[in-house]
């Protein structure tokens, strides 16, 4: 009795009951598509989280203050706070990117851009109007550093920011509400009433799913958004851009020492600013995202339990209802194997086939963009939720197989 | 010479205690090769018990039973099932062709669990299947045919192994005259041309064709005569074909 013999009388097992063989087969499918396209939905989800993050800037280290503003009168409050030698979190300024920009006291960091923001400003041009979500004050160096690069025109240089002069560079969806058509640059428009000759057009960042359209904004020098639309306050953040990948731990190192100096951080004071690194955000992030992954596919490997218990359901009518045909192969000399391996043989061809149907639809599934995320295929939950299956088919199986070699002959050909 | 069949008081109990039903009662039977044999027996005499017994399907509960020299008793369930595939063919009452499998590959199937190659199968099966006459049949199902030609198809599968016994119980129970008499027949020529037959049957007409008939009540035999001599022809060969 050969391997191919016993496939044989599988296939013609499960022929001969075609719709049955079907809506079984339908189960594990179901299941295998799931966890595919699941775990597929999770990793599209994560990577585009991930390219979201890095387009924040690579090597980059974000310095914000931890103080909220006004505050203070709580952290007074604060017994360890009294006792200290500062009486007041301070604000980052200016002086601090100075600082932090010297290269005696931090030499891993490659550029310092105090950044100042104002949201919502009303931008006009020729009688189009659009609120842009971020005008940003800051230096040059920020383009390179928060991977901001133009699509048009040009930077504005550091001369600009000495001179306050009124230019600015915009942002795609600015762009385009304000102008249509038009080329931008050299035009100008007011933001607030306040005059600004556009020099540039940033590339498209792309808008990310869920998260604030990147490409509403608009950057101009330091000095002029501080003039006319934020005032001389303090900074809302300070970009710090490491020199390499491997400095950016150092840097961060470095960035702690000065402005623990200058913000006199250190005892019992705690500091009032905090330093978020790209690659802890991603690693926290990613973390998350793996969590999520994670529970989309235990939500799906439970559909496949069910198509496995599915199977144990119709191998063990298929058994009782051929428990006759058992009875006679097992009268002309068929051995306990034989009889075993062709309904083990046919619980996994059901899961087989399912599992690469399941298979072939989740591929074609991923193809679509699926609550504005783009699945990714995972390669290794393919060759899980196929295996997962042919297990199942195995698992599940191997009882009502168990049952059909063990019937004895004469009980067997009785059965009516 | 080497018996085909030898029970030796063989006794078969069913359940325990005072339910206990006692199916055979000490029951001895030798059958030589050649021999066409059959077995009598109103319903309750034991024996279905004994053809089960007989047929590697059930053991006894005591006595000793040796077919073609093999003690199958001793046996485990493997080689049991290689006994049941080369030793003995069997033809049913209720005919149990496997549904949905065309009159060639029920009657290939013996052949497949017993490990011959597909072209060798194929070529043993159409002989076989030519011997009980349905050479033009042989791509039907079950269901398809008469109920005299799918017994011919169970004997065909019963024959295509050669094997030292062809058992049959009650093989005419469940068919017409004109099928009986055509099932009748080719078991006289195949006890004509050697074979060693064995039927259970409690039909007179069908023992009549037998060279021996022995009669069981109780799970006793109470009777066991010759009507033709061991390596002689069956008594009614000829009748049931003309």
């Amino acid at each position: 009795m050969s391997a191919v013999e016993i496939v044989r009388f599988a296939v013609r097992g499960l022929a001969a009951n075609k719709m049955r063989s079907a809506l079984t087969t339908l189960g594990i499918l179901i299941g295998v598509a799931a966890v595919i396209l699941l775990v597929a939905v999770g990793e599209g989800s994560s990577q585009s989280i991930q390219r979201n993050i890095q387009q924040l800037g690579a090597n980059t280290l974000t310095v914000s203050s931890s103080t909220g503003g006004g505050g203070g009168g709580f952290r007074m409050a604060r017994p360890q706070e009294d006792s200290g030698p500062r009486t007041q979190a301070r604000p980052l300024t200016v002086d601090d990117a100075r600082a932090l920009a010297d290269k005696a006291a931090a030499p891993h960091v490659a550029s310092v851009s105090p950044v100042v923001s104002a949201n919502a400003q009303a931008a006009t041009y020729d009688g189009a109007s659009h609120p842009i979500q971020q005008v940003i004050g800051t230096y040059p160096s920020y383009f390179e550093a928060s991977n901001k690069p133009v699509a048009k025109g040009a930077y504005f240089f550091n001369d600009d920011v000495l001179a306050a002069r009124k230019v600015v560079v915009i942002g795609q969806t600015v762009a385009e509400n304000l102008f249509g058509p038009i080329d931008p640059v050299g035009k100008q428009i007011t933001v607030t009433g306040v005059p600004f000759t556009v020099v540039g057009v940033l590339k498209e960042a792309g808008s990310a799913g869920g998260f604030q359209d990147a490409d509403d904004v608009a950057i101009a020098p330091l000095t002029s958004v501080q003039q006319s639309l934020t005032g001389f306050g303090p900074l809302g953040q300070i970009l710090v851009k490491a020199g390499s990948a491997a400095d950016v731990a150092a840097a961060q190192a470095e960035i702690t020492s000065v402005l623990d100096q200058r913000h006199g951080v250190g005892g019992t004071v705690a500091a009032d600013y905090q330093i978020l690194n790209q690659a802890t955000l991603q690693e926290t992030v990613s973390a998350a995202t793996s969590t999520f992954t994670v529970l989309l596919a235990a939500v799906a490997a439970i559909s496949l339990l069910v198509g496995g218990i599915g199977i144990t359901n119709i191998m063990l009518v298929t058994v009782t209802e051929r428990t006759r045909e058992i009875g006679i192969r097992k009268a002309i000399g068929a051995p306990r194997g034989a009889i075993l391996g062709q309904f083990l043989v046919e619980a996994t061809l059901l899961s087989l086939v399912g599992g690469l149907l399941g298979v072939a639809i989740a591929v074609v599934g991923a193809q679509f963009t699926i609550a504005g995320i783009t699945p990714v295929v995972v390669p290794s939950s393919v060759v899980l939720a196929l295996g997962v299956s042919v297990a199942i088919g195995l698992f599940f199986g191997s009882y009502p197989a168990n049952r059909a070699a063990r019937l004895r002959p004469i009980e067997a050909l009785r059965f009516e | 010479m080497s018996l085909v069949l030898d029970v030796r008081d063989a006794t078969k109990v069913y359940g325990a205690g005072e339910t206990a039903v006692h199916a055979l009662r000490g029951v001895s039977l030798q059958v030589e090769p050649g021999d066409y044999v059959a077995i009598m027996g109103a319903s309750g005499s034991g024996k279905s018990t004994l053809m089960n017994i007989i047929g590697c399907l059930d053991v006894p509960t005591a006595g000793r039973f040796h077919l073609d020299g093999v003690d199958v008793g001793a046996l485990d369930d493997r080689r049991q099932a290689v006994v049941r595939n080369r030793k003995i063919g069997f033809v049913f009452q209720s005919f149990n062709l496997i549904p949905r499998m065309t009159a060639l590959m029920n009657v290939e199937l013996p052949l497949a669990y017993g490990g011959v190659k597909p072209a060798e199968r194929r070529r043993r099966a159409l002989a076989a299947l030519d011997l009980v006459g349905l050479a033009d049949r042989v791509g039907h199902q079950p269901n398809e045919l008469s109920g005299g030609q799918q017994q011919r198809v169970a004997i065909a599968r019963a024959l295509v192994n050669a094997p030292a016994l062809l058992l049959a119980d009650e093989p005419t129970g469940a068919l017409d005259s004109t099928s009986t008499l055509d099932v009748l027949g080719i078991f006289d020529r195949l006890s004509a041309t050697g074979r060693t037959i064995v039927v259970i049957t409690h039909e007179a007409d069908v023992a009549e064709h037998a060279k021996r008939v022995v009669r069981l009540r109780d799970g006793r035999v109470i009777e066991d005569t010759r009507l033709a001599p061991v390596d002689g022809l069956p008594p009614r060969l000829g009748e049931a074909t003309a």
